[in-house]
Order: structure tokens, then sequence, then C-alpha cells
């Protein structure tokens, strides 16, 4: 079952790729409806139960040194799955509304989907790294091939800022293969939550003369380093504003709905678990770098004037939450209540984040293809007269987006804060500043972009057609879903967070 | 079909290219086609067979030849030599695919290659010294040959620097080998009996370098590395493929199989050297390919920087180290081989530039879709991106780095890095639309043939295949490391 899930879309990618005649339009099409597919599996899979693993399936690679390539779902696994399985879908069908693409690209983005699939089943990191890594020839080429006048610059720098976080994150896990003799997620966190790493590492690095501590908190470091490119945290976040607006819109979409959780899955499945004691030292300093995130992703996005950017930047900022929650667990995990609320606040967060800048970008590519390109803050204005469906259900994704209760986005937030207030009151105090001026710069994109007089761009422009109208209703049912009864998404989470709180607090 | 086949198959077809009629002469390109399928699968044959039954006796064959000086025709085949086997097999079948319309000299051509090919074989599979080197000599003349008279841009310079080169290195494999000989009481070549006996420590102190280094320079060490970009530059594509994919692997295989194991305590003392040269080739080679123009050229110095980590693999001294260095001899074999017969072959051929800014003009990306992913494929490979040969060979590497020089990871991952921003670098220019060229509509070129189709979905299958599967290349590659011959190596 998990295998024919992960490789239904690569089938879908080989498919195009030997359909020659396929026009643009046909192909994009049948990736689109082919994409439906890898959903219903995801559900298939849901019915299964949430606990305990739901189905694995096992390669191995080189098995004398215990290596496999293994994968896994769980509750929290499951939906990391269905949020890829939605916004893929999602993007391959807007693609085909907005006119981008064609055969290569829909078959790229199936192949991303393969991918992202792995990154959150593996249960080793090799599979892991395999599939981190190859998710970044495809973004990289639909960066680069269907991208904006500077995508050339901001795929590469993208490509290679990734890459060096990426082969950090690989280092800092051979070394662990050389210490302790594995690289099995479940192993080493059984082992981190025994005797610590630590001992067997120093006694396995003795020539170096370091202490035990100290290889583990360099280990921690490099692998950390390539989690916070891909989230990414303040200092590493350099990549991203470009590479976001470069992109064509559904793969923006793709970049921060499913990408950049790669990251926050791997900070609170992987890291969180493998280095506890590490992540406890460390976390005051990742709790300020997140706090940073938080603000600092805010106030950028409150000097855009491009709405892809602003977005990006928002990105950033809500992320950053993810972050925060991560450090405060790990700070003082004694309190289990905020511990758990914080922890499942954080995915939640990561999931209503995937699917509402899902929506905001579809609704920004929206506004592009009406208006040819156009997409600066400035350029439209009292849009609210001209498109009012079009305002409502951008309306509702912003709210969302600024944690309004009642829809998705509040929910996530609500748990990180809640937890980590009892955890690390300052960051948490601190951070809220964060939400006030995300509301500022939300808010002001509804003043200038829907309100007002109206714009010179916009006067001939026609209201949401009915397919359109269609492909928002998904996006909107998990917004508002979510939003009031949230316990939907937080059963399947229950039982992983309590699992990795023993881990934590044997 | 033992693996005796795979050099009777080469040389047989070298002696049936040359005895073709003239009429037939376009011929020899199928003659040399079936002698390296034959090659191939006997040595597949014989991997598989070996996987089947890993406890059976090697395959050997041994016969008296030269007694007054005790050297036997000694052929046997491990796990590692099979794999050698079989990738050089791979490779010359692509090789000859690459080549399908060579129309110069074609019998000659297809002779000369079939006898490089043959002699390769021959190192792989020779347990006796001298036989090695008969071998190994035997592939120098017709490399000269290939390049001189079918070879491109500075054919004469870069055939001859490359000869001398291969000459001055083979005197001083003759050096240390003689000396090992007559050290170990002058009976026998026999690798065994030469690695057995027992030099004293100040001997191995001298002899290990004069004989590792005339290796060395064939797998392409820093700081004698030259003759490799200007000679892979020069060579016709078939050629490029042979000596950047299985030449090279001769240096890295005698390196490995030869004088490490003859001079332990040597290896001993002068791998901290040269786990440096190795280093330094990794990182000199990915920047000066961060600079070329020519597009040969920058594969040619991302070889270089490819060789330092079977150099450095080797230096570690762990059995993961030489695992991924021996993985990396075949990674890189397959994947240098697909480089250049993309570049020499599918875009020279069509554009006759190999120049990086005039390759733009062609908007390869709309005009030769086939080959721009093939180079795209090629390139992540070669980047040793997960999923792909390069990954296994680089983590093994790195894990066998970890155990021994673990601060030498550090300027390794600025090598990944810029190997990443080299490879990049090439693709954008060569391959990928040209914003002001987008408008224009893209130049007609022909476009892919068969030959050529075949033989890059070949070289990507065999990469992918040991990337997502690599248990039965590292259980084979295990059987030959676990030789008595490594076993004052390994502890």
């Amino acid at each position: 079952m998990l295998l024919t899930l992960l490789l239904a879309p690569l089938t879908g990618a080989a498919l195009l790729a030997a359909w020659r005649g396929a026009g643009e339009r046909t192909a994009g099409r049948f990736a689109a409806w082919w994409s439906l597919l890898p959903i219903l599996l995801v559900a298939l899979l849901g019915s299964r139960g949430t606990d305990g693993t739901m189905a694995d399936w096992t390669l191995p690679w080189i098995p004398d040194a215990g290596i496999n390539l293994s994968f896994a779902v769980d509750g929290t696994s499951w939906l990391f799955l269905l949020l890829t399985s939605l916004v893929t879908a999602f993007a391959l069908a807007i693609s085909v509304k907005l006119g981008i693409g064609g055969r290569a690209y829909a078959a790229l983005i199936l192949v991303m989907e393969t991918m992202l699939l792995g990154v959150f089943t593996a249960r080793h990191f090799i599979p892991f790294f395999l599939c981190w890594e190859m998710t970044l020839i495809p973004a990289y080429l639909l960066i680069r091939l269907w991208g904006g006048p500077n995508a050339p610059r901001a795929a590469r720098r993208f490509f290679i800022v990734t890459l060096g976080g990426g082969v950090c994150m690989l280092l800092g896990f051979l070394a662990l293969q050389i210490g302790v003799g594995t690289m099995d997620f479940g192993k080493l966190a059984t082992m981190a939550s025994e005797d610590g790493l630590a001992p067997t590492l120093a006694t396995a690095f003795a020539g170096t003369g370091l202490t035990g501590a100290t290889l583990l908190t360099i280990i921690a470091v490099a692998v950390l380093l390539g989690l916070a490119v891909k989230i990414p945290i303040v200092p590493f976040h350099a990549w991203l504003p470009d590479a976001y607006a470069e992109a064509p819109t559904p793969v923006t979409m793709l970049l921060t709905g499913l990408l950049s959780k790669m990251g926050v899955y791997g900070l609170l499945r992987v890291f969180l678990p493998i280095f506890p004691d590490t992540f406890t030292v460390l976390a005051p300093w990742l709790a300020a770098l997140a706090v940073a995130t938080v603000l600092l992703g805010a106030l950028a996005a409150l000097a855009q004037k491009d709405l892809k950017r602003l977005l990006a930047y928002s990105s950033v900022n809500h992320l950053g939450y993810c972050v925060l929650a991560a450090a405060a667990v790990a700070a003082s995990s004694g309190d289990r209540e905020s511990a758990s609320s914080a922890i499942s606040g954080a995915f939640l967060q990561a999931f209503n984040h995937g699917i509402i800048a899902s929506a905001l970008f579809f609704g920004v590519g929206l506004l592009e293809a009406r208006s040819g390109g156009l997409r600066g803050l400035d350029d439209f204005g009292g849009l609210r007269a001209r498109v009012p469906v079009l305002c409502g259900l951008m309306g509702l994704a912003i709210f969302a987006s600024l944690g309004l209760p009642g829809l998705s986005g509040f929910i996530g937030e609500f748990l990180i804060f809640n937890g980590t207030f009892g955890l690390l009151p300052w960051a948490a105090a601190v951070s809220v500043l964060g939400l006030l001026f995300t509301a500022v710069f939300l808010l002001r994109l509804i003043r200038k972009v829907f309100h007002g007089p109206l714009g010179k761009s916009v006067s001939g422009w026609s209201d949401l057609s009915a397919s359109e109208r269609w492909l928002f209703v998904p996006v909107i049912v998990m917004i508002v879903v979510p939003g009031l009864w949230p316990q939907a998404l937080l059963h399947f989470l229950n039982a992983d967070t309590l699992r990795l709180l023993d881990l934590l607090n044997p | 079909m033992t693996p005796a086949w795979t050099i009777a198959s080469a040389f047989a077809g070298a002696l049936l290219v040359l005895l073709l009629p003239a009429r037939m002469a376009a011929q020899s390109r199928v003659v040399a086609l079936v002698a390296s399928i034959i090659g191939a699968l006997a040595a597949g044959a014989g991997c598989i067979a070996k996987l089947a039954s890993p406890e059976a006796p090697a395959w050997s064959f041994d016969r008296e030849w030269i007694p007054s000086l005790g050297a036997r025709f000694h052929l046997a085949a491990d796990g590692l030599s099979l794999t050698l086997l079989l990738l050089t097999g791979i490779v010359a079948i692509a090789g000859v695919l690459f080549s399908w319309n060579v129309d110069k000299r074609q019998r000659a051509f297809f002779a000369l290659f079939l006898t490089i090919i043959g002699g390769v074989y021959g190192v792989f599979l020779s347990r006796d010294a001298f036989l090695l080197f008969v071998c190994y000599e035997v592939v120098i003349l017709p490399k000269y040959l290939l390049i001189a008279i079918w070879g491109s841009t500075n054919r004469e310079y870069g055939a001859m620097k490359l000869t001398m080169y291969s000459i001055g290195a083979s005197s001083l494999i003759l050096i240390g080998l003689a000396a090992a000989y007559a050290a170990a009481g002058g009976t026998s070549f026999d690798l065994a009996h030469l690695a057995a006996a027992d030099y004293s420590a100040s001997f191995q102190a001298w002899a290990f370098p004069v004989l590792f280094l005339g290796f060395a320079v064939l797998a392409g060490v820093w700081p004698f590395h030259t003759w490799a970009p200007t000679g892979h530059v020069a060579a016709p594509t078939a050629a490029s493929m042979l000596l950047a994919g299985v030449v090279m692997k001769l240096g890295a295989f005698g390196a490995l199989c030869v004088a490490m194991p003859l001079f332990p305590e040597g290896f001993a003392q002068w791998r901290g050297v040269i786990a440096g040269l190795a280093v330094i080739g990794i990182l000199y080679g990915a920047f000066t390919a961060l600079s070329q123009k020519d597009l040969k050229f920058v594969i040619g110095y991302s070889s270089v920087s490819h060789m330092g980590f079977i150099l450095l693999g080797m230096a570690t001294a762990t059995h993961w180290g030489l695992r991924g260095a021996a993985l990396q001899m075949i990674s890189h074999g397959i994947i240098a081989g697909l480089l250049f017969g993309i570049a020499g072959r599918v875009v020279y051929t069509r554009t006759h530039t190999r120049d990086l800014d005039e390759l733009k003009k062609f908007d390869l990306w709309r005009s030769l879709p086939g080959g721009a992913v093939g180079f795209t494929l090629a390139t992540a490979a070669s980047m040793g991106l997960p999923g792909f040969s390069g990954f296994v060979a680089e983590i093994s590497v790195a894990i066998g780095l970890w155990e021994s020089f673990p601060l030498l990871l550090i300027p390794l991952v600025l090598g990944i890095v810029i190997t990443g921003a080299f490879s990049l670098r090439a693709l954008q220019k060569a391959f990928f639309p040209v914003r002001s060229a987008a408008a224009a509509k893209p130049p007609k070129l022909p476009p892919l043939s068969w030959p050529e189709i075949t033989a890059i979905v070949l070289l990507l299958a065999v990469s992918l295949a040991i990337g997502i599967y690599p248990k039965p290349w590292v259980t084979l590659i295990d059987d030959g490391l676990a030789s008595p011959l490594f076993q004052s190596l390994l502890p």
C-alpha cells in the first residue's frame, strides 16, 4: 500500500514522459487528474486507524551496515502525506487553469510529489536524505525553466544553498553511523532516550580528544544547519524571497506549502527525538533565532511592494512559530501539558500554513492572470466592487492566515502560544509582536488591494468563473473544517505526540 | 561463460575487425558491438554467479608462462574484479554506440578500441605482477593512436603529453615491481607471493611511493593530473569515455590492489600525504572546472575532482573508505562515460562547438531536448545527488573519513558544494534556454539517433540502479576486499 502510494505519482510522471503526442493542456489535465490518485490512497491509509504504524515498506540497501530504505506511516506522517497530496493536486489543477507548463512541467511536479511523500515517511536517514535531495532537481528545474526574468540566479542560489545545508546534515548523520553504528531514526531515538548518544560517541572518537557532549553538539549543529536552510530560520533565509518570487505561482505554492514543511517535519520528528539533550542546550539560542524569524519575517513582509514577496516573508514568519514551539519544548521539557500543546500546535501550524498559503498564492495567481502579470501591492485597488467573490475567498484565506478564531490558522498558533507561554514565557511574549505585525501587513493588503478607488488595471475584470470557484472549494473546506473541528486533525497527532514526549522524558 | 571470455572476446573482435575486407569496413562497428556485448555478458554472468553462490571458489586460470622469470599466466576473478569488468563492458558498449558513425578508417578505429578494452580486462584479471604490467602497457599505444588520428582540439599535444605521462608512470611502476620482485627472493611475480613477503620498513618507505605514484598518475592524482584534461579533450568521444571511464580506473585499481597490499607499512607512512593530495585534487579540480569555457574541459577537470574521492577513500585505510573508493571507480566510470558521450558526440557533432557561450545560441533545451534531459540527469548524478551511484560512493568515503581524518570533511563539504556550482554553471550555460533566444525559433538539429538513446539510457540506468539498490555491488566489492591481499591493510 505504501509502496503503491510512493510510486503512484512517479508512474504518472513516467506516463507523461512516454506520452510524446500530448499537448500542453492535455498533459496538464492528465497530471491534475492523476494527482487525485495519491489523495485517494492517502485517504484509504487514513481509514486504517491512527494507532501505531499504518503501513510500512523496507528494501535492504547496504545491509551489513544496517542501512535500509525503510518507510512507514504513522498519524503524524499521515497528516503530512495528506498535505502533500492535496497541495500537489491543487497546484497541478491551477497550473492548468493559469495556463502554465506542459508535459515536462507536470512530470517534474509529480516526481517531486513522490520525493516529498518519501521524506514524510522515511524511517531511516538514507531514504530520508535520498528523497530530501531529490526534491531539489525538480524544484530547481521548475524555478529555472518556468520562472520569471531573474529565475536563473534565484534557482542557482536556491540550489547551492540548500545543497550545502544538505551536505552538512549528511555528514552529521554519517558521524552517527560511525560513532553509534546506525542511522535508523527509531533506533537513534531509543538510544538517545536511554543513555544518550554522547558516551558511545566519546569512545568511538576517542582519538579526537573531544568529550561526547561536544561531539554530539557538533553533529547536532551540522544536522540543524540542513534543516534551518530549508525551513528557513533567520539568518539562513536569504535564498527564499527571490526563489519564491521568481518561481511560477503554482511552484511557489509547492515551495512554501510543502518544501518548507520538510524542514519543520525534520526538526520535530527527526532532530528533536535524536538530539534531545543537545537541543536543550541549544534551545535558548534557537528560540532567539525563532523569535528573530517571526519578527523579521513580519517586518520584512511589511516593507514589500510585491504580493508574492510579501507572502513569501509572511511564510517565513508563520514557520518561525513552529521553530519556536520546538525550541520551547526542548528548553524545558518538564511541563508535559504545555509541551504536548506546543508540539501538536507546531504540526497543525505546518499543515494549516500549507493549505492557507496555497489559497493565498492561488489568489495572487488569479490576480496575475487577470492583470497580465501585475502583482504589485499598488497595482490594484477597489477590487471588492469589481470581483467580490474573489475578494471574499481571498479575504477568508487572509483572515485564516492572521489567525482568526474559527478558521484553521488560529488553532495551530493558539496551541503553540499556549504551550510556549508555559515553557519559555519571554520568547512567547516577544513573538506576540509578530502576530501584531502580521495583522498589520495583511490588513494593509486588504485595504490596498480590495478597497479604495478602483485601480486603472482593474476596470475590465470579470469575477471568478465557475471552474475557478470549484477550485477554491477544497481549500476553503480545508480552512474552515479544521478551524471549527480541530479534533479531526488532532486525533491523528495525539498518539505520536505522546510517544514523542515519552522519548523526551522517559 | 567464464570471465576469460572478456579478454578473449575483445582481442578476437580486434583481430576480426582487422581481417574484414575493405568493402565491409562499415560493418566493423557491428563486430565491435558484438564483442563488447559478449564481454559485458561474460562479466555480468560472473557477477551473478558470484552473488548466487558467494562461497564458491573464485574462477582462476593459472599456466606456466615465462619460467625463467617466475612469471605465470595467472588470471583470477574475485567480486571486485568482476564489478570492474562489468563496468568496462558497459562503458565499451556505450563507447561503440556513441561511435556508431565514425567515418574515418573505421576498421583501425574499432581494432584499437577493442585492444584497449582487452588490455583493461587483462589488468583487472591479472594475479601476476608481470602479466598485469604487460596488459597495462598494451593500453598505452592504442590510446596514443586513437587520440593522434581521430582526435580534435590540439590532438598531437594532448596525445603526446598523455603518452609521456603514461610512459613515465610506467617506468616508476616497473621500478617498484622489480624492487619488490628482487626483495621477495626473485622467484615469482605472483601478487599473493609478493604481498606475503617481508619487506623492511626502510625499503617500503621508498618503494611504496614509487609504485603508488606510478599508478596514481594514471588515476589523475594532483599535481600529476595535467595530462587528463588535455587528453580527454583531444580524444575522440569513444576514447574520452574509455580514458576517463576506464583507463583512469586502471591506475586506481593498481594503487589499490598492487601498491597498497605489497607495501602496507610504506602505505601507513605515506597515507597522510595521499589524503592531502587527494583533497587538493578534489578542490583544485572543482575550482578549475568552475572557470572553464569548453564543455569538455569542465568534464575533464570534474574527473580530476572525482578521482580525488577514490584516492581519498584509499587513504582512509578503513573498510568503508576502500569500499567507497571501489564504488567511486564504478560510479565515476559510468558517469564520466555518459558526460563525455553527450558532450563529445551528441552535442559536438551537431553544433561543432563546445564553447559554453557559443552553445547558448543553439538553445539546446528546445532544439535537442533528449540530449538536454540526458545531460541534466548526468549532471545530477555527477554532483553525487542521492539516488545516483555517486552518492553511495561519496557517503562511503565520507564515513571512512570520519573514522580516520575527520578534519578533512571540512574541505570535502566545500568540494561537494563547488561541484554543485560548476555542474550547474555548465548545465545552465550549455543547455538551458536563454531569455533573448527564447523568442527566436531554435535552430533545427537532427534528433537523437537510436544508438545514442540506447547508450544514454544504458549508462543512466546503471547509475540509478547502483544508487537505488547498491546491495549487490557492495556485496561483490566486499568479496574482493575480503581477499588476503587486504588483510594487512584492514585491521
